[in-house]
């Protein structure tokens, strides 16, 4: 995979409209029990009583939407509408109940920044730590060490445990390892509001650069007037359905309307 | 970059086999490897004496286990702290192994419900920071043999062997425990209490001469019973095994591998809706 750096100075051409994520008529069921069963006594029972009673809990029916490749793609709605559902849809981390999801291109999901940190390893061993949850090899990351200790602007920290940074420079060096490379697909859930503003511009210009190497981002936010600046279409998720998808501006202002 | 026509992920198609799986551990080996390191270095960071705790505790245990029991059984073993030592580092390698994938999996959990990472990685790991746990403790078994003038035998070569039967058979059955406890959190409260007694229907602390001929053929029962003979026979008995005792330990530990494997893996797309 080539480093941020290497691509920006690439020229990609876009064409026409091409799919990079096909979501056909996926519906996900989580199977909620009624009552918590936790031991074998209790199921054993229950089961020749046949009484254990699962609620079907429908997170998401019957979505189907495409996402182009190259675009920024904004997910809305409120707590619990399924957007969360959707991504780990996506990212292959649940199978569709029902439907089919179709993605053509490696896509590297932001896990919850830090999320995987050991807090006794240094800065520098937690990156490489970090970088294989993601999926990438020794190789990978030693290509981008350097950038991702700059980037975080850690140099003088990344031999201390991490236990003694500040949740800031946390969310910085997590953020910094997640975005290492340049992706095809990027996911990001609610993740665009760490660190202090300085830190949050030089996000926002490397979400940019992502953007002009033809990266697909797909992010959740609550934050809608992000995500009007940030994205090409928006779709608006509620109860588990499409409620709307398109321009930005319209989606969220059918999605205001709803909810003032 | 370059447009691809086939799919990455086609989830009309995707289905976790046991052999897809073992791909994908391959895939993610540095993640392994990296797990490993993990557990190893962060264990002991914070204690002045670090990793040598993993030589020292078994050593610590032989000696209580010795001071107590010795009185009992010293009239038909001789060398006894190395009996007790080498049947201790199996039973430990075991039990830690499997409680560790345990744990794993609960740990590693929480992120496979946010991102794609093969779930057999973390059993897989546990067993392999135990490995290396087990390596490191040959030492003081070295040392307790120096100590106590007992011999060293050329038949110790078959070592190897043992560790991998133990192993395999130690990887199995934590990926089986792990995937249980998945489902039914009691699992791992009651296996504590099962590894207490498995540990005393093994013949660990006490020799196997005790054991009464009438109940002998039930003691033969047990997995663990072969697998410390793989070792206590080249280390104490200074012979490596027959094949009549070889082949017990080589059937368990090959059959539960593939039992906990499958296992494993024909329950993994429900991970994420559960752990």
């Amino acid at each position: 995979m080539p480093t941020v750096s290497e691509v920006i100075e690439e020229k990609i051409q876009f064409s026409t409209p091409e799919p990079i994520i096909q979501l056909e008529n996926v519906s996900v069921s989580y199977r909620l029990p009624t009552e918590r069963i936790g031991t074998f006594k209790e199921y054993a029972i229950r089961k020749l009583q046949r009484k254990i009673r699962l609620e079907k809990f429908w997170a998401l029916t019957d979505v189907s939407l495409q996402v182009n490749r190259g675009e920024v793609f904004g997910l809305i709605g409120n707590n619990g509408a399924g957007k969360s559902t959707m991504l780990k849809v996506i990212s292959k981390v649940l199978k569709p109940t029902k439907g089919r999801v179709v993605v053509y291109g490696r896509i590297a999901p932001l896990l919850e920044l830090g999320a995987g940190f050991h807090p006794e390893l240094s800065g520098r061993e937690n990156v490489f730590l970090n970088g294989a949850l993601l999926g990438y090899s020794r190789s990978e990351m030693e290509s981008v060490f350097d950038e991702i200790v700059e980037f975080s602007e850690l140099e003088q920290f990344i031999d201390s445990p991490i236990r003694t940074y500040s949740s800031g420079m946390f969310a910085r060096l997590g953020f910094a390892v997640a975005t290492a490379h340049v992706p095809e697909v990027l996911i990001l859930d609610e993740i665009l509001s760490v660190g202090d503003e300085a830190f949050q511009r030089k996000c926002n210009i490397r979400m940019k650069s992502f953007q002009q190497a033809g990266t697909t981002v797909l992010m959740v936010s609550h934050a809608l007037d992000m995500l009007e600046g940030m994205c090409n279409r928006i779709a608006w998720i509620d109860h588990g359905k499409t409620q709307k998808i398109g321009e930005p501006q319209e989606v969220i202002a059918a999605y205001r309307g709803e909810n003032l | 970059m370059a447009s691809t026509s086939k799919p990455v992920y086609d989830s009309a198609s995707y289905r976790v086999s046991a052999i897809s799986e073992l791909k994908e551990l391959g895939k993610y080996r540095y993640l392994l490897g990296q797990l490993i390191r993990r557990d190893i270095l962060t264990r002991y960071k914070r204690s002045v004496l670090g990793v040598a705790w993993t030589m020292l505790n078994p050593l610590g245990t032989m000696l209580i286990l010795t001071f107590v029991f010795s009185n009992f059984f010293k009239s038909n073993v001789p060398h006894y702290p190395v009996y007790i030592l080498s049947g201790l580092l199996v039973w430990n390698f075991f039990s830690q192994g499997t409680n560790a994938a345990i744990s794993g999996l609960v740990w590693g959990g929480s992120l496979l419900k946010r991102i794609y990472i093969p779930s057999s990685v973390f059993g897989v790991s546990a067993i392999g920071t135990a490995l290396v746990n087990l390596v490191l403790s040959l030492v003081p078994l070295v040392i307790v043999m120096l100590v106590d003038g007992a011999p060293f035998f050329l038949s110790m070569l078959f070592l190897p062997v043992s560790i991998l039967l133990l192993t395999a058979f130690t990887l199995g059955f934590g990926l089986f425990i792990s995937s249980l406890a998945v489902f039914f959190p009691d699992v791992a409260e009651m296996y504590q209490v099962l590894l207490t007694a498995w540990m005393y229907l093994t013949p660990i602390i006490y020799p196997e001469s005790l054991i009464s001929a009438r109940w002998l053929p039930v003691y033969k029962i047990n997995p663990m019973y072969w697998m410390v003979k793989m070792f206590r026979l080249p280390v104490f008995e200074g012979r490596i095994p027959t094949w009549q005792e070889f082949l017990p330990a080589f059937a368990w530990a090959i059959g539960m591998l593939v039992v906990g494997w499958i296992y494993f893996t024909s329950k993994t797309e429900e991970y994420a809706y559960r752990v």
